[in-house]
């Protein structure tokens, strides 16, 4: 099978690679084993502050609604950040002060939204909380009550959350609730943000986030809508290179059906996503063999403490200028490697979603740059 | 009468405090146990978890190797759910000389140890991950025991029959009266708040720290602290327990225990200012590896969860000839006999399997310096928890029909698996998936087991102890403290601790999955908790 591009990796740094090769008539085949780092997003994309029209472009396009406004944003546990290119889940506010009085709603039995915490964390704030909890029969025969299991419930059931809302707010010109709402209905957010007579804000959950996993299907259902081919639960067993250049690489479902391409972009992820690999003496890139930066004493990979920046984060595979990837200190002449499989090695396109995307664009305009064959 | 004067005050959390306080309180004695940190947080929690039959030290230690396998049995019966009778191999490899295998059998015969050659074959059938190229395996009554279930339990039970007890309590001194000590000075580490308490008769039963408070009372103890590192690996590789048949050496026991199983352990001497701050360095790291896949060879391709290491609590041949050896191996020291300074007993050496016979060694002083003439029946008296050997009886009698969950949490608790509050969904609900955690069982800790912090929880629970090394349940379970106690500001510290007392038994093995995992991790707690 023969594609203009062939995307090895199905997460935000691909999918923005992708939409902007097809958009641009290009065909493009993306191989994903399944989960990607949106089902473990915030609903803010960090180190993305001012959103460029290109950025915009790329969300709105596929139907996201995003918005950035200076200020802060509300953490699940009760802290706050700063605000950063955000999906409409998101709320931000100028200062930490986000109402007057505040009323917190979660679920009964779901651990996974921590109410306390977030009461606490406001009431520092000087504002007045009070914490409900709804025992809706919709999750009468759950064993544990976990984001995703809540949201395909409320998709169907969130009127009745809205009700509820309704019933148990006094004078309280605020609301939070957990972010599980909107899996597959995108406009369920929406929806309850009007149906309840007051500012509602949600607040983050453990992970699997579901604003991220609605954000990863609406960039794929936007990816395909434009002509992409995603091939889901794959994976790349191994890759054919000559004289520098990737001609094709095999998967684990296309079996003898190559999947060729003129160019390629790698975005694997990083250790997590398994798109860097470690053992005891080394850190590689499993499918190319790409050269990576690290330390080679493993000693110098940690910083014991737990919350400091940890050395091995910034590890990630070497490039040139425009991204093609080397190996044994050659680029090659038509692979690509964007998002967090980089590291910190591109410091300028930021990290995290902003690298992913930045490096994405970049990467495509060079693809875009030859003529098609 | 005032509230803080007890017959015996006994310092230390460990299993030899812990069973000490037990037996102190059930020869009638009014006990106090003051721990400066939680219970099982020295050398207690820091080893293999085996249950020794006595075989490793037959040959070259046969006094040590009896009392082991009469303590081995001993707690079969007391201390069944803390103990999984898993029973024991001695391989020799075709390194090894075969010849040891005879000498090893009758050194266990005549301590009085079951040992019974048997086929590699039939080796390699009972235990599938031993190393195939064996030639030789004896089978032994090793088990595996959870020590902090031995020593919550020993606790609990010392609390049912009236003791009482302060954890994160320091002894800061001793209240002295001439030649005799009166009680002691202690600050509660959490808090600042400082107390008295008074007793005629003061237990140190501090492990390695025992030098530290022999000292605060001005004496001197000898101890040689030894550092011992150890590998968990992330699935239970091994059924039974498999130890190298020759002379013991590094990493040569694998023992299986819960859902994991451990590689150990190295020997080397430090300083005692080191012992509050073991770390595991690289050079260990792989030599237990490499030495442990020689016993499994799949354990160099199964996931490693931690390395952790412990301070054995080893004693110098006493330099004061009034001390006595009771038996070689356990310390116990009377020094009023020793030093001239009346009220302080010091019990220290010995091993997790001879705790019992070290609290009863130490509660028979007590209790000839206090008149007391009631025996001790530490050895027939099970243990709350322990009243029914087959957790999966418990289970059912419970349950009727359990869930694995609820048989994960009779395997715990034993028959104190009935005081979970169950038969409501929510209570039922998982806190932590890898282990298998309840609400219900998690309130139950908190109820009864002086619970104040998450790193406190998971000794009693298994909370977090699990693959993901808690980065689910921390917060779910921090929800369920913070409710408790009331208090959200110290949780959420509570949170970060424990994340980075994790990370502390990961990073020396920061490779592969457990990399993987810890990016992860660090990802959601730093990026989406926002911690």
């Amino acid at each position: 099978m023969r594609y203009d591009t062939v995307i090895i990796g199905g997460g935000l740094a691909g999918l923005a690679a992708g939409i902007s090769l097809q958009k641009e008539g290009r065909s493009c085949a993306i191989v994903s084993t399944g989960q990607n780092a949106l089902h473990f997003f915030s609903g803010t994309f960090e180190s993305i502050q001012e959103p460029d029209q290109r950025i915009l472009d790329l969300f709105n396009g596929a139907g996201i609604h995003v918005h950035y406004k200076k200020g802060v944003r509300l953490m699940p546990l009760g802290s706050f950040r700063e605000s950063g290119l955000s999906l409409e889940d998101v709320s931000l506010f100028p200062t930490p002060k986000i109402g007057r009085k505040v009323l917190i709603v979660n679920f009964t039995g779901y651990h996974d939204f921590f109410s306390a915490f977030l009461a606490e964390g406001l009431e520092k704030q000087g504002m007045e909380c009070r914490i409900r909890f709804l025992n809706l029969p919709e999750f009468a025969n759950f064993s544990a009550m976990r984001s995703v299991q809540i949201a395909r419930k409320m998709d169907i059931a969130w009127e009745k959350v809205v009700q509820e809302v309704r019933l148990l707010i006094k004078d309280e010109d605020t609301v939070v609730l957990p972010q599980v709402f909107g899996l597959r209905e995108t406009a369920v957010v929406s929806r309850i943000r009007q149906g309840i007579p007051a500012q509602v804000v949600f607040a983050g959950t453990m992970p699997p986030s579901v604003p991220g996993i609605r954000t990863q299907m609406q960039l794929k259902q936007r990816f395909e809508v434009l002509g992409g081919t995603y091939l889901m639960g794959d994976r790349v067993l191994k890759a054919h290179v000559h004289d520098g250049v990737v001609h094709s690489i095999v998967t684990k479902n296309l079996d003898q059906h190559y999947l060729e391409a003129d160019s390629f972009i790698l975005a694997t992820g990083g250790f997590f996503s398994k798109g860097l690999k470690s053992n005891p003496f080394q850190v590689s890139e499993p499918i190319f063999g790409l050269d990576v930066e690290y330390a080679l004493d493993r000693n110098q990979w940690y910083n014991p403490s737990f919350a400091a920046d940890q050395p091995y984060m910034a590890y990630g595979v070497k490039t040139d200028a425009q991204l093609k990837a080397l190996r044994q200190g050659e680029s090659l002449k038509n692979l690509y490697a964007i998002g967090s499989i980089l590291g910190q090695s591109h410091p300028e396109l930021g990290s995290g979603a902003g690298l992913a995307i930045r490096s994405a664009f970049a990467a495509a305009d060079d693809i875009l740059s030859t003529p098609s064959v | 009468m005032n509230p803080n004067e007890f017959d015996v005050i006994i310092i230390g959390g460990g299993i030899t405090g812990a069973g000490t306080q037990r037996d102190c309180a059930m020869r009638g004695l009014r006990t106090l146990l003051i721990e400066r940190s939680d219970i099982a947080t020295g050398a207690t929690g820091r080893n293999h978890g085996l249950l020794h039959s006595g075989a490793r030290y037959a040959v070259n230690d046969p006094e040590s190797a009896a009392e082991c396998i009469r303590e081995n049995m001993t707690l079969r019966r007391i201390a069944s759910h803390c103990i999984d009778e898993c029973d024991g191999l001695f391989i020799t490899l075709p390194e090894d000389d075969l010849g040891y295998q005879q000498t090893f059998v009758s050194a266990c015969q005549q301590a009085g140890i079951n040992a019974e050659i048997i086929d590699p074959d039939l080796a390699r059938r009972l235990e599938p991950s031993v190393n195939p190229t064996l030639i030789g395996a004896v089978k032994v009554p090793d088990c595996s025991v959870d020590p902090f279930r031995l020593c919550a339990a020993n606790m609990l039970d010392a609390k049912l029959r009236g003791g009482q007890v302060r954890l994160h309590t320091e002894v800061t001194g001793f209240i002295r009266e001439g030649n005799t000590l009166k009680g002691v000075h202690t600050v509660q580490r959490q808090s600042g708040e400082t107390a008295d308490y008074y007793a005629p008769l003061i237990v140190n039963a501090g492990g390695i720290w025992g030098q530290h408070i022999a000292e605060l009372a001005g004496v001197r103890i000898g101890m040689f602290p030894a550092k011992g590192s150890l590998l968990i690996f992330a699935h239970r590789v091994n059924n039974r327990v498999i130890n190298r048949c020759r002379k013991p050496a590094n990493a040569d026991i694998l023992v299986p225990g819960d859902t994991v199983c451990v590689i150990g352990t190295t020997s080397t001497r430090i300083p005692f200012e080191e012992c509050d701050n073991v770390a595991v360095t690289p050079d260990e790291v792989t030599m237990l590896i490499t030495e442990g896949a020689k016993l499994a060879p799949s354990l160099l391709s199964t996931r490693i969860l931690r390395a952790y290491a412990g301070v054995r609590p080893l004693v110098s041949a006493d330099d004061d000839p009034s001390g006595r050896n009771i038996s070689r191996g356990i310390v116990c020291l009377d020094h009023e006999e020793r030093d001239g300074l009346k009220g302080l007993i010091t019990i220290t050496g010995g091993k997790l399997t001879s705790y019992r016979l070290m609290a009863e060694i130490a509660t028979d002083a007590v209790c000839r310096k206090l008149g007391v003439e009631k025996a001790c029946e530490t050895a027939v008296t099970p243990l709350p928890g322990s009243e029914e050997r087959s957790y999966e009886e418990v289970a059912q009698r419970i349950w009727e029909s359990p869930t694995t969950a609820q048989k994960a949490a009779a395997s715990r608790m034993g028959t104190r698996a009935s005081r979970i509050r169950s038969g409501d969904r929510h209570d039922e609900a998982l806190i932590c998936e890898c282990e298998e955690v309840s609400v219900g069982e998690i309130n139950a800790a908190i109820d009864r087991l002086d619970v104040s912090t998450l790193t406190d929880l998971r000794r009693r629970t298994r909370v977090g102890m699990g693959p993901c090394q808690g980065e689910f349940c921390a917060c779910r379970a921090a929800g369920l403290l913070a409710k408790a106690h009331g208090c959200i500001e110290k949780e959420r510290n509570d949170i970060a601790q424990f994340m980075q007392e994790r990370w502390k038994g990961n990073f020396p093995i920061g490779w592969g999955d457990t990399l993987r995992e810890a990016e992860y991790t660090q990802w959601v707690y730093k990026h989406v908790l926002g911690l």
